[in-house]
């Protein structure tokens, strides 16, 4: 059974008309969020696989070009990343528990760790543009490698933009959802809701988490 | 599904409420939810693509009577051929028949009041419109001559034509497709109706179940190569410019990857759709009912594994090319499944030359030689000779618009009195059947000729020797024009003076068939219990439904 079916009768959510039950219309949503993340997994691939191919070609260029990134605001900025997830896993729990007040303030620690996240990328990038790291706008490295290694910046600023969008989008759903939930007398109505924010939350996540390593540390190795 | 009910005949008297009745105003049709209607919007939309893509493939011919290139410039003919594959790639044949037809009957066939998500449907019509508008603003204000393959650097780099916004509004429009595909899997999956197990589906849906796979797997692949292209061409860097370290190759794989499967995810319904006909009007239950269905499964499949014979001739590894080779054939077993089932229906079936049945016959013969020559592509040497020619044209001709378009106007046909409630002249729908047919072949078939003989493809001037052919090619173009505008005409005015159609005017199984025509906004007063498999043509109920439309049919004539 679905975690629905433990949430109490009054507090339950509302069936639209094309569905025959809370159960159907749970199963759907939560089918149809995990079919819009394979459709991200899929987007985000192609920018991992012309990572592979550049990489593998140019291993050396790509270490260099990694040097230039700060790694102790990135490992900051996993760390925010993580705990941000955290507190989404426990709002989605507490709304469940139809506990309004715990949920709410979950939700917008959620969104505020985000917004963190967001800061610190964008002092990162800010940093980058005066050190001459953006192609073909702001493109100051000289040396033999220096194509090879715009073209690692050229990933890293596809990539990373790619996911401070997902992340707005992220920070906005769930900033909305908290005031939504606010207004509400039974905040486990809602529950499908919040938790397929989840889901996407903790998608956006999981990208960083690759990004990460391969973004900042395959220098050190070397 | 065991039909229970004897349908209504000829309903008289003030229609009753129905979806399409239920409300007039322009606004409750462009704020609609109902999966129906949205069909109806994506139908009138994708037409009208359909015709300016048209026009454009018109003067391509007019251009190419001559073998000089008088009549438009070789830029203008670039950006001619360009408008002409964007709009009916993007815009018309991937769309046409899941938005419109998948759209209208997925609910009714397997018995559910609604797609999963009804604003998103609705929300993938506007991003659909989203996409066309930027793309006429790119193709009118500028136009653009890459080709609809955006082939690195020269798209990226090269050419000065209005490339990203272009790639915008393909992008753009993408995401309506996946918009659709997430609906259909989440429906198809959930909202089935009691009893209806996955193995009495009728195979339309499970046609539109696959390829909503390959658009969920492969659109958003295409998504992001767009997006790269656009930065590279945005900002001088990137990823598939060779002269600052990028591979043009990789832009070949990423976008092949998507644009492989898309043929598949335009024939896959369209195979969904002859599987209904060929049935229906044989009497006949359909021949090896689980084969044709899991084969829409291994073509999804398979047909991401042969992106490479694209790119046979593009540099890539001798062995990947023979992987892809061996893949390539592969991939016709599935298909050649279907075909051979199919026959085996129609062998010793009770056959009724209907307009629909006329177009799934042509449909399999023009799928044929479209598919067989497919394989003659997928032969390394013969595809180093005959790659970029004609031959290729006409291949695909053959399958995306022979094939698909033929099964689209036989579905639109089929389904058009329970889409519209009303009857279309029998008599002109025939006619236009057969005049598009013979038209296309008269168009496209010359063009294996004169591709084998080494006629390259994408230039306004050609050699003298192949005027001949062109001018046969270019006679053909004017009669399938007025094969398409035949059932436009009559359609349209079916609506006005079409005799009312009964509920089940083919007596036809399936759940569709059970309820008004047109059907209610809810589709089903009750939820249907099905309690048998599909297409039991043997059963009473639809013998007589069907001798009752003979009948009346015997009487129109």
């Amino acid at each position: 059974m679905s975690d629905v079916s433990q949430i109490a009768a009054e507090a339950r959510p509302i069936v639209a008309h094309h569905f025959d039950d809370v159960e159907q219309q749970h199963e759907a949503n939560t089918l149809g969020m995990w079919v819009f993340l394979t459709t991200e997994v899929l987007f985000f691939g192609g920018t991992f696989l012309g990572y592979l191919v550049f990489r593998s070609l140019y291993t050396h260029a790509f270490a260099e070009a990694s040097r230039h990134l700060n790694v102790p605001l990135g490992t900051a900025n996993t760390a925010l990343l993580l705990c941000s997830s955290l507190a989404m896993v426990l709002a989605v729990y507490f709304v469940r528990q139809d506990r309004k007040r715990t949920a709410v303030v979950l939700l917008l620690l959620t969104a505020a760790l985000g917004a963190a996240f967001l800061g610190i990328k964008a002092v990162e990038w800010i940093t980058d543009w005066h050190e001459g790291l953006v192609p073909g706008l702001n493109w100051l490295v000289v040396g033999p490698n220096a194509k090879h290694e715009e073209l690692f910046f050229v990933l890293y600023f596809t990539m990373t933009g790619l996911h401070a969008i997902h992340m707005i989008i992220g920070i906005a759903v769930v900033g909305i959802a908290a005031l939504v939930l606010a207004r509400q007398q039974h905040v486990a109505r809602r529950f499908t809701n919040i938790e397929m924010i989840g889901l996407y939350w903790h998608f956006v996540d999981i990208v960083w988490v690759f990004l990460f390593p391969l973004l900042y540390l395959i220098n050190l190795h070397g | 599904m065991s039909v229970t009910t004897v349908p209504p005949r000829g309903a008289v008297g003030p229609a009753p409420k129905n979806y399409v009745n239920v409300n007039s105003s322009i606004k409750s049709w462009l704020l609609t939810t109902d999966h129906k209607r949205v069909a109806i919007l994506y139908l009138i939309s994708a037409t009208f693509l359909f015709f300016l893509g048209g026009i454009a493939a018109g003067l391509v011919r007019a251009e190419l009577v001559t073998p000089a290139g008088d009549l438009v410039s070789a830029e203008t003919y670039n950006k001619l051929f360009t408008m002409h594959g964007v709009l009916m790639v993007f815009f018309f044949l991937i769309p046409i028949v899941p938005a419109v037809l998948g759209n209208f009957l997925i609910p009714l066939m397997i018995g559910a009041r609604d797609l999963a998500f009804p604003r998103l449907n609705l929300a993938s019509w506007y991003v659909y419109m989203t996409g066309a508008v930027v793309t006429l603003i790119a193709i009118f204000t500028g136009g653009v001559d890459t080709g609809w393959t955006f082939y690195t650097p020269f798209s990226s780099v090269y050419s000065n034509s209005a490339v990203i916004m272009t790639a915008i509004g393909v992008l753009i429009v993408g995401f309506s497709s996946i918009f659709t595909g997430l609906n259909f899997i989440v429906t198809i999956h959930k909202m089935r109706a009691p009893g209806l197990t996955w193995f009495r589906l009728p195979l339309f849906v499970w046609a539109m179940y696959a390829t909503s796979l390959i658009i969920i797997l492969g659109t958003p692949v295409v998504a992001i190569t767009l997006v790269l292209v656009a930065i590279e061409r945005l900002l001088g860097v990137g990823i598939f410019n060779p002269v600052v370290g990028g591979d043009p190759l990789l832009f070949q794989h990423l976008f092949w990857f998507y644009s492989h499967p898309a043929v598949y995810l335009t024939i896959l319904p369209a195979m969904g759709i002859i599987s209904e006909l060929v049935t229906c009007f044989s009497r006949k239950r359909i021949f090896g009912y689980k084969y044709i269905a899991m084969s829409s499964l291994a073509i999804a499949a398979y047909g991401f594994l042969v992106w490479g014979h694209h790119m046979f001739v593009s540099g890539q590894s001798v062995y990947a090319s023979m992987v892809f080779s061996l893949l390539s054939f592969m991939v016709a077993v599935p298909s050649a499944i279907k075909v051979f089932n199919w026959t085996a229906t129609l062998h010793k079936g009770s056959i009724w030359l209907a307009t629909p049945m006329l177009y799934a016959l042509g449909f399999l013969g023009l799928f044929l030689i479209g598919g067989l020559t497919g394989l003659f592509l997928a032969s390394l040497a013969i595809d180093v000779h005959v790659h970029d020619t004609y031959f290729i044209v006409a291949h695909f001709h053959y399958i995306m618009v022979g094939a698909v378009v033929l099964a689209f106007l036989g579905g639109l046909h089929f389904w058009w009195p329970k889409i519209t409630g009303r009857m279309y002249s029998e008599k002109w729908a025939r006619l236009s059947a057969v005049v598009i047919f013979l038209g296309f072949n008269l168009t496209f078939f010359p063009q294996f000729i004169v591709g084998y003989l080494g006629m390259p493809r994408r230039y306004h001037a050609y050699a003298p020797e192949f005027q001949f052919w062109n001018i046969l090619s270019s006679l053909g173009s004017v009669v399938l024009a007025v094969g398409y505008f035949l059932p436009l005409i009559y359609l349209l005015i079916s609506l006005r003076t079409g005799k009312r159609a009964p509920a089940n005017p083919w007596g036809a199984t399936g759940l569709e068939w059970q309820i008004p025509s047109p059907p209610p906004t809810y589709n089903f007063r009750e939820t249907p219990v099905v309690t048998g498999p599909p297409y039991n043509y043997s059963a009473v109920a639809a013998e007589e439904a069907y001798r009752e439309a003979r009948k009346q049919e015997g009487q129109r004539e």
